[in-house]
């Protein structure tokens, strides 16, 4: 592929990198490992993703064991619930979806949508891939020290999450806390990459409402992360302080075991606001690149171009803006201004209408598609529903009154696995589906494929959906079990036997997935460029996989948008978006 | 969290004009045909570089402006808050910093101009001083700690040392950059490449400074 990028480029935009200064991979390290093509670490930051996400997988499956059957089968005392829940919280959420949507997908799927060569800054692309992989090993890491990984809860929540009574209070929150800023640093490379890609990279013609949805999602999310993350990175390092140096930013006076420790004045509710202003937009930037993905899923496994495209960029939008508005929701029960309280609860339901929009949206594209039920589509649908259960459990809890007896049971625990747990996961499962014929030029196996769909679905409303009762019951989130509480039935240890079976038989069938990612590689049947017959650019490469600079030797140049889909009067059911307009004048019917 | 609202409604407006420029309410289905009718809101333009560095800052304030929320929610929280005397080494350092974002924009009309030796000249200045402010912050430090203002006695105290800290490393990081520009002042580099590093430079060190003055102004409200 060297003459494909020796050929000066046009001069716009991205392309303005003078000939010496584009990136060659001259020998197999440059070109596997320390590759700076957007591609190779696509595929790297999504192994890192998922091996993570794995070990997250594992430590649920701890907690259920520990939760279903809490007389039989002890194999984590209290402080070790307290270390696997955290660690399997900040790994899932962190680690696994946001490493995944945004370094994974966004990497892949930027550059190759919008008609790019690769990244602008190919190399700080690569330098943000092996931030995040030390970021990830530091946090590993805690697992092996003395006190092992911090119990402090995904949230962190000081001051206990630095006194001596929490576990991994010596080295695993330090470690924990040092992985984060690490993360963010990492993050900020690749998103400034996000950012000035989709702005400055699109091929002639890509105009920003040509654009596919996936890109509109990943985009938006990028720009929130940008801005949202530096609250975490305050609330890290100010907590790094308190607990290293023995300043007293979050810390009040308290006495510890009759021993009065140096800190006085702290504000714990500081760090509150601190991580909640990231971790609300948290929950879109994990949301966002799934809906555009799912409605890039849905239209072109439905044939039908994307019902009120400019309804779904404007709601990614505004959803970005009122994200930030909305964070103190999560801080009801501790204790706020009822005026302030009222206000978070207004702008949390607000934020449910362009959600709600996009949900009508992607129904009405369904409404008389041809549906073929395809397993992406069938992630897609499933993510649908999912979405929707999940979104209404969430009306329950923005408003505060009812939060406030809901809050810390497993109500809440049912209601963001639904959300952001299952959701997402679902979409990135069809993403996988979907892509990766055009990543490896070999279909996944269909037959594995819905088995694992079946599977997941099913047994993810098995798993979740009965928490939602649990926690109606009273049955209380992160407790190690329920001991004496005369309050909640005895019955409730049954659901949570099943629970956890279900959880198990979900896990295993992720083995079918690993398994099937590794034998479609040699055994499955070949994709061809473009097996699902879509619009969009990254399926129109000359090479599958696109080899270096992804187009050869022309850039293409757009003619559409990326939703043309059973055009009436059109010779194919789909018309490329780098497809010139025909003699012939086709249009679709506008929605 | 005023201050990071503020900052988050600045940018969503800068935002929000951007994306009416960029035919969000035509309808895409309707408008087949080639990339030229569309010229104005294709990509291209403006070098990544600088929008790059744009959205960067856009990183950048927001950073600061969360510490400065934090700043002056922590004042209010307790009764615990002890302003500190500020070194009067500020007041110098201050100085030393305008000149060196004066240097740089001098350093942007010789690269213009051509002029390659006032180009190096005015680019040494910069850096040198900016170098000096970082020096000058480190003794003021010194100055804080012999009259007994430690960092962990009093809040006000931590922040300081972590706001001057976290400004240093800021300003530390775009003399990385400026050490590749006067590098490059040394090759022949073609003028349009000279001018972008000289530009970036320039507007990374007129940033760090209003994030300085912030940050003053921050210390002396309390
Ligand atoms: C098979 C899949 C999963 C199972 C069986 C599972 C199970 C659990 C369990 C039992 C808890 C602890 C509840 C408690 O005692 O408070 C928990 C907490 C949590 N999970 Fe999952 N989970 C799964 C997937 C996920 C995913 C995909 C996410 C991504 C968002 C996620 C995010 C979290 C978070 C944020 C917590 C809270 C941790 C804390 O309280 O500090 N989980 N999960
Ligand atoms: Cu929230």
């Amino acid at each position: 592929m060297g003459e494909a990028t020796a050929k000066p480029l046009d001069g716009r935009g991205h392309a303005e990198v003078p000939e010496d200064d584009l990136y060659h991979a001259t020998s197999w390290w440059t070109k596997y490992v320390f590759s700076q093509d957007a591609k190779v670490i696509a595929l790297q930051y999504s192994a890192t993703a998922l091996a993570a996400g794995f070990v997250a997988l594992v430590l649920s499956w701890l907690m259920r064991l520990q939760l279903g059957f809490p007389d039989s089968l002890s194999i984590i005392d209290q402080n070790q619930y307290y270390q696997v829940i955290t660690m399997h919280g900040m790994i899932m959420v962190v680690y696994l979806l946001t490493a995944l949507l945004l370094g994974g997908f966004g990497n892949y799927l930027i550059p190759l949508m919008v008609g790019a060569r690769d990244m602008a800054f190919p190399y700080l692309n690569m330098l943000s891939y092996w931030t995040y992989l030390l970021a990830v090993l530091v946090l590993m890491s805690s697992f092996f020290v003395p006190g092992g990984p911090t119990g402090a809860g995904w949230t962190l929540y000081p001051p206990q999450a630095i006194l001596s009574g929490t576990p991994g209070r010596d080295a695993g929150i330090v470690l924990m806390l040092v992985s984060l800023i690490i993360f963010i640093i990492g993050f900020t490379m690749g998103g400034l990459n996000y950012v000035v890609t989709v702005l400055q990279g699109r091929a002639r013609g890509m105009t920003m409402m040509r654009l596919p949805l996936t890109v509109w999602g990943i985009f938006t999310a990028s720009v929130m992360a940008l801005l949202a993350f530096p609250a975490l990175f305050v609330g890290a390092v100010m907590l790094l302080f308190d607990r290293l140096l023995g300043t007293s930013f979050f810390m009040p006076a308290i006495v510890e075991m009759g021993q009065p420790l140096g800190y006085s004045g702290g504000s714990p509710i500081l760090f509150q606001h601190m991580f909640w202003f990231f971790g609300h937009p948290e929950v879109y930037i994990v949301a966002l690149p799934a809906f555009g993905i799912v409605s890039d899923l849905i239209s072109t496994h439905a044939r039908r171009n994307i019902f009120g495209y400019r309804m779904m960029v404007w709601a990614i939008v505004i959803i970005g803006f009122l994200s930030f508005a909305v964070w103190a929701h999560h801080m009801y029960v501790s204790g706020m201004h009822p005026y302030f309280g009222f206000f978070f609860a207004t702008t949390t339901l607000i934020i449910a209408v362009p959600t709600a929009l996009k949900v009508y949206n992607w129904v009405l594209t369904l409404w008389r598609g041809d549906i073929h039920l395809t397993v992406p589509m069938l992630f897609a649908l499933g993510f649908i529903v999912t979405f929707v259960n999940g979104g209404l459990t969430g009306l329950f809890l923005g408003n505060a009154v009812l939060d406030v007896p809901l809050s810390d049971t497993m109500f809440v625990v049912a209601h963001f696995h639904m959300v952001m747990g299952v959701a997402p996961i679902l979409v990135i499962f069809g993403a996988i589906y979907h892509w990766y014929p055009k990543a490896t030029g070999r279909m996944m196996h269909e037959a594995m494929g819905k088995f694992h769909f079946w599977v997941t679905f099913i047994g993810s409303y098995a798993i979740f959906f009965p928490l939602h009762y649990l926690g109606l019951m009273g049955v209380p989130r992160r407790y190690h079990a329920m001991g004496e509480m005369s309050d909640i039935p005895l019955s409730t240890g049954e659901l949570n036997a099943l629970v956890s079976v279900a959880a198990f038989i979900v896990g295993f069938a992720q083995l079918v997935f690993v398994f099937n990612l590794i034998w479609s590689l040699r055994h499955g049947a070949a994709a061809g460029g473009n097996p699902w017959r879509a619009t969009t650019l990254e399926w129109q490469t000359p090479e599958t996989p696109p080899g270096h600079g992804n187009w050869g030797r022309e850039l293409p140049v757009v003619y559409r948008w990326a939703y043309d889909y059973s055009v009436p009067g059109a010779m194919q059911d789909f018309l490329p978006q780098n497809q010139p307009p025909s003699a012939q004048a086709t249009r679709s019917a506008a929605p | 969290m005023t201050i990071i609202l503020l900052l988050v409604a600045t940018l969503a407006t800068i935002a929000l004009w951007w994306l009416s420029h960029q035919r969000l309410m035509e309808k895409p289905w309707l408008e087949t045909g080639p990339a030229e009718a569309f010229r104005g809101v294709t990509a291209g333009g403006m070098p990544a570089e600088k929008i790059a560095l744009g959205v960067f800052l856009a990183v950048v304030s927001s950073l600061f402006a969360l510490f400065a929320s934090a700043y002056s929610m922590r004042m209010h929280m307790a009764s615990d808050w002890r302003s500190l005397p500020l070194p009067w080494l500020l007041w110098p350092n201050t100085i030393v910093l305008f000149l060196s974002s004066l240097a740089m924009g001098w350093a942007q009309i010789a690269v213009r101009r051509g002029d390659a030796a006032s180009l190096r000249k005015a680019l040494l200045a910069g850096g040198a001083s900016a170098f000096l402010f970082l020096v000058g912050q480190l003794m003021a430090w010194q100055q804080l700690a012999e009259g007994g203002f430690y960092l962990a006695a009093n809040p006000a105290n931590a922040f300081f040392y972590l706001l001057t800290a976290l400004h240093g490393l800021h300003l530390l990081g775009g003399l990385v950059a400026w050490g590749r520009t006067i590098v490059r002042t040394g090759r022949s580099t073609a003028a349009r490449w000279m001018t972008l590093s000289v530009d970036l430079c320039a507007l990374y060190w007129h940033f760090m400074l209003l994030v300085w003055l912030a940050i003053l102004a921050l210390l002396l409200h309390g």
